[in-house]
């Protein structure tokens, strides 16, 4: 294949994507209208407001018409109004770091793995996904393992109903798939070779990679559109340069203080836009993390250990990052803790000494703006998407149940269905076929 | 053997206890929950001596002078780990802090929780910080006899400061647990046939072996050999002679009816153990009156647990089958459960309040037959307590205190 002829390909792969993503719009806007629906009686959690202790929130064609005190909303003629008296609705939960779906990424072949999408190894009906909307999550990072130093591309989802991982899809403005990049340091990328063996060759081999996009980038600079001059195509460095364009988030799979240090030095070096996650010692290097402006997917396990890596996780991250100003959201890292408890890991912060209202952020708008989602989702505020939870009280309460989860205006769990209960407390047969075992058992053996 | 074993243990106990400071406290607690008997609004606990002197409405209970007064909110028994592997898994993970499962031999219990517990092991303190006072602990699932179990103390420097049942029961595994995954040198048992084949067989031998051994004790006849000693059929002819009881770790459906199968043949003492499918057999395990240490709701719902429900233990308490909480076992993160969080969710979907702190204290100190020390705030018993500054069960309320044998082991706000 001549330069031109692939230069012409990728024009007209570009204009097919575009073309494909405005059926994709047009197919969701029709899907997405329904009538108008105004729930009333509700507290209502905006997040970004104070809360309402009875409120409307007013739904129209997938989106929030308005949200405000009983009252001050005026409910148009023809509205179906539900009386959601005592219960409390919440935004949308937003997952910033989830392995439901069965999702994969690079194998056991090669330490970084740009080139690799997990949009190619979701199963969309994999029970995780009903576990995910029973826990009132409605929309999710999906990220392959932290075997590798680069694991894939990742994806954000809206938790809708469909029937391909495409209708499920976030797009970028310019309609390409969104989602992020999944890397990792610190003890499970450290393999036998090809795999790094120590944490500088781990470095190094990150290094080296964005020093070959930057030449990528700056080769493809100098052609100038002139076919002739442009180099092979690379998957791999491809995603990279969008990485250094600030198109593409690094997800950062980091525990130790001087491994969070290391992903900070790197993201220094090549000005990336970096989210650390798990980062069980977040506690230990809070200011810096604070001093960098980056932000943090933070995980909280019922105990310490399991591998080195996490043998000072504790419960004290929470307020300390909150105290110095980090921006925090939460994660299941699914089947690590279950899709369908996300709540608790906010009840957890607040038991551990954050505020209640950064904890409720931490579930929802944090994740938004880790995911650069936040225009459209993760608050309660007039024209974001209508993703937002029925609770049966306190969000941090554990005798809380999720009545239901909505998504762009449509029903997607209800606790009085039977199908849904059963998938909500476990039951036979619920959950099969049973979803990321494979992943679980597979080379990483469950790595975080 | 055992006995001596335990005797030397107790001596040990002793000893330590000699030298343990002072071991009188007192627990004012706007609520306590005795756990057999009704809760108490603004109660009092005294211990003396490490032991459970008086319990009663503050105006009727004397606290002596000079005795330390402590304040909580809530104040329950020390709670129960009916089921765990700390102390024998470490919390690090690494291949030479694991000493909870033995891959060498398919069947092999003749191997004692204590010569493996490791009492500084740092989740030990950490389950000591939420409350949990007491852990039947020891092999894990996943051979078809894996081991022994104990029941210690979550404090204490030495196995023998921490041991109360040094032989608690022998722990096996029915089902895909028991089967060996390839690579492991061994070929049997491949599946669930032979490995109930395996166990039946051993028992069927450690049956001939107790009969000859009973033969020989008689003093009878003198021309018969009596058998050599054999560490393996010890353990096991204590499980036939009902000393011990067998606890059958079984998750589906057929491998629960698999260990309701056996035990009728053999007429041992069965504790199911895991069972995330009982929900299905609620019924027949009722009629069986076996008591089940029901899994950990949060465990993970994937292979042999993928039909587990959040319910099962509502379910059970509604069926007045005999169960308690355990924190299982971990192979990654977190590394051990903590039953206080289980016992939770459990209330979410279902579970009474009381029913549950039940399921933490007195049922699980019935199953593991030492509810003659534990497992209640009643005097004689001993002195553990566990210490919250508002609903145990609710996410935001705090663990605030830990007292074991009268003395605070944890004064952490956790």
């Amino acid at each position: 294949m001549t330069r031109t002829s692939r230069a012409l390909k990728r024009v007209a792969r570009t204009a097919a994507t575009a073309v494909v993503s405005a059926v994709f719009a047009v197919t969701l806007m029709l899907t997405a209208r329904a009538e108008t629906i105004a729930f009333t009686g509700a507290r209502i959690i905006p997040v970004t407001a104070t809360p309402i202790e009875s409120g409307t929130l007013l739904v129209r064609d997938g989106k929030i018409a308005a949200v405000g005190a009983s009252g001050s909303v005026r409910i148009p003629r023809g509205a179906r109004a539900v009386d959601v008296s005592g219960t409390v609705i919440v935004p949308g939960l937003v997952d910033s770091h989830s392995h439901i779906g069965e999702v994969a990424g690079g194998d056991s072949s090669a330490p970084l793995a740009p080139e690799t999408r997990v949009l190619d190894s979701i199963n969309i009906r994999d029970a995780g996904f009903k576990r995910a909307r029973a826990g009132g999550i409605t929309s999710v990072n999906l990220m392959a393992g932290s075997g590798l130093l680069m694991s894939g591309q990742t994806i954000y989802v809206k938790l809708r109903k469909g029937n391909t991982i495409e209708s499920l899809a976030y797009r970028t403005a310019d309609g390409r798939i969104a989602g992020g990049m999944k890397m990792a340091n610190g003890t499970n990328s450290r393999r036998d070779p090809p795999f790094p063996g120590t944490r500088a060759k781990s470095a190094s081999l990150v290094r080296q990679q964005f020093v070959a996009a930057q030449e990528y980038r700056d080769k493809i600079r100098r052609a100038d559109g002139d076919a002739d001059k442009l180099p092979d195509r690379n998957l791999g460095l491809e995603a990279l340069v969008e990485i250094l364009d600030g198109e593409r988030v690094v997800h950062h799979h980091t525990h130790r203080h001087d491994d969070i240090v290391t992903a900070l030095r790197l993201r220094e070096e090549f000005g990336y836009r970096l989210v650390l996650h798990h980062v069980s010692e977040a506690d230990r290097v809070a200011a810096e993390i604070a001093a960098a402006n980056v932000p943090v997917s933070l995980i909280l396990v019922d105990s310490p250990g399991g591998k080195l890596e996490a043998m000072n996780l504790n419960f004290e991250s929470p307020p300390v990052l909150e105290k110095a100003g980090v921006d925090v959201g939460f994660h299941t890292d699914d089947y690590i803790t279950d899709s369908r408890l996300f709540l608790r890991m906010g009840a957890l912060a607040v038991r551990t000494g954050m505020s209640r209202e950064k904890a409720i952020e931490a579930l929802t708008l944090a994740n938004a703006r880790i995911l650069e989602l936040d225009g459209r989702i993760g608050s309660l505020e007039e024209d974001k998407d209508a993703d937002f939870v029925v609770l049966s009280g306190d969000p941090f309460s554990v005798y809380t149940r999720v009545l239901e989860t909505w998504v762009e205006g449509k029903k997607v769990f209800d606790l009085d269905d039977p199908d849904d209960r059963a998938v909500a407390e476990g039951a036979y047969g619920a959950l099969m076929p049973y979803s990321v075992a494979h992943e679980f058992h597979g080379y990483g053996e469950g790595h975080r | 053997m055992i006995a001596g074993a335990r005797l030397a243990l107790c001596a040990l106990l002793l000893v330590a206890s000699v030298t343990a400071q002072s071991q009188d406290i007192a627990v004012r607690g706007k609520m306590v929950y005795p756990v057999t008997g009704e809760p108490i609004q603004d109660g009092v606990v005294l211990v003396r001596e490490g032991k459970i002197a008086a319990v009663g409405r503050a105006d009727r209970v004397r606290i002596p002078n000079g005795v330390e007064v402590i304040d909580a909110a809530v104040v329950t028994p020390g709670l129960i780990d009916a089921r765990s592997v700390v102390g024998l898994a470490g919390y690090l993970n690494q291949p030479d802090d694991q000493d909870q499962i033995e891959r060498s031999e398919a069947i092999q219990p003749e191997l004692r929780a204590i010569d493996a517990y490791n009492a500084r092991e740092a989740l030990i303190g950490w389950l000591r910080s939420f409350g949990i006072t007491t852990v039947h602990t020891g092999h894990a699932p996943g051979e078809v006899i894996s081991g022994q179990t104990m029941i210690v103390k979550t404090t204490g420097d030495t196995v023998a400061d921490s041991v109360i049942v040094p032989l608690a029961m022998i722990a096996a595994t029915l089902g895909e647990g028991a089967v060996v995954e390839n690579g492991n040198g061994r070929k049997s048992p491949g599946n669930r046939s032979k490995a109930v084949a395996m166990l039946r067989a051993e028992l069927v031998k450690a049956r001939g072996y107790a009969e000859k051994k009973g033969t020989e004790n008689e003093g009878g006849d003198e021309e018969k050999e009596p058998p050599s000693r054999d560490l393996r059929l010890d353990a096991l002819a204590a499980v036939l002679a009902g000393e011990i009881p067998l606890l059958i770790t079984a998750h589906r459906h057929n491998d629960i009816m698999t260990a309701l199968r056996v035990q009728e043949e053999f007429g041992f003492r069965l504790v199911l153990d895991g069972a995330a499918e009982a929900h299905q057999l609620l019924d027949v395990i009722k009629a069986a009156d076996v008591p089940v240490l029901i899994h950990a709701p949060m465990a993970r719902a994937y292979g042999e647990r993928e039909n587990m429900s959040f319910t099962t233990p509502a379910k059970l308490a509604k069926e007045q089958i005999p169960f308690a909480f355990q924190s299982g076992f971990e192979g990654y993160v977190p590394k051990t459960r903590v039953v206080l969080f289980e016992a939770a969710v459990a209330v979410q979907h279902g579970l009474p309040f009381e029913r549950a702190l039940a399921g933490l204290t007195i049922e699980a100190a019935n199953i593991l037959g030492i509810e003659d020390r534990v497992g209640s705030i009643e005097v004689g018993k001993d002195g553990d307590l566990a210490l919250y500054d508002g609903d145990p069960f609710e996410y935001t309320s705090h663990a605030v205190g830990t007292i074991i044998d009268g003395v605070q082991v944890s004064k952490l706000e956790r």
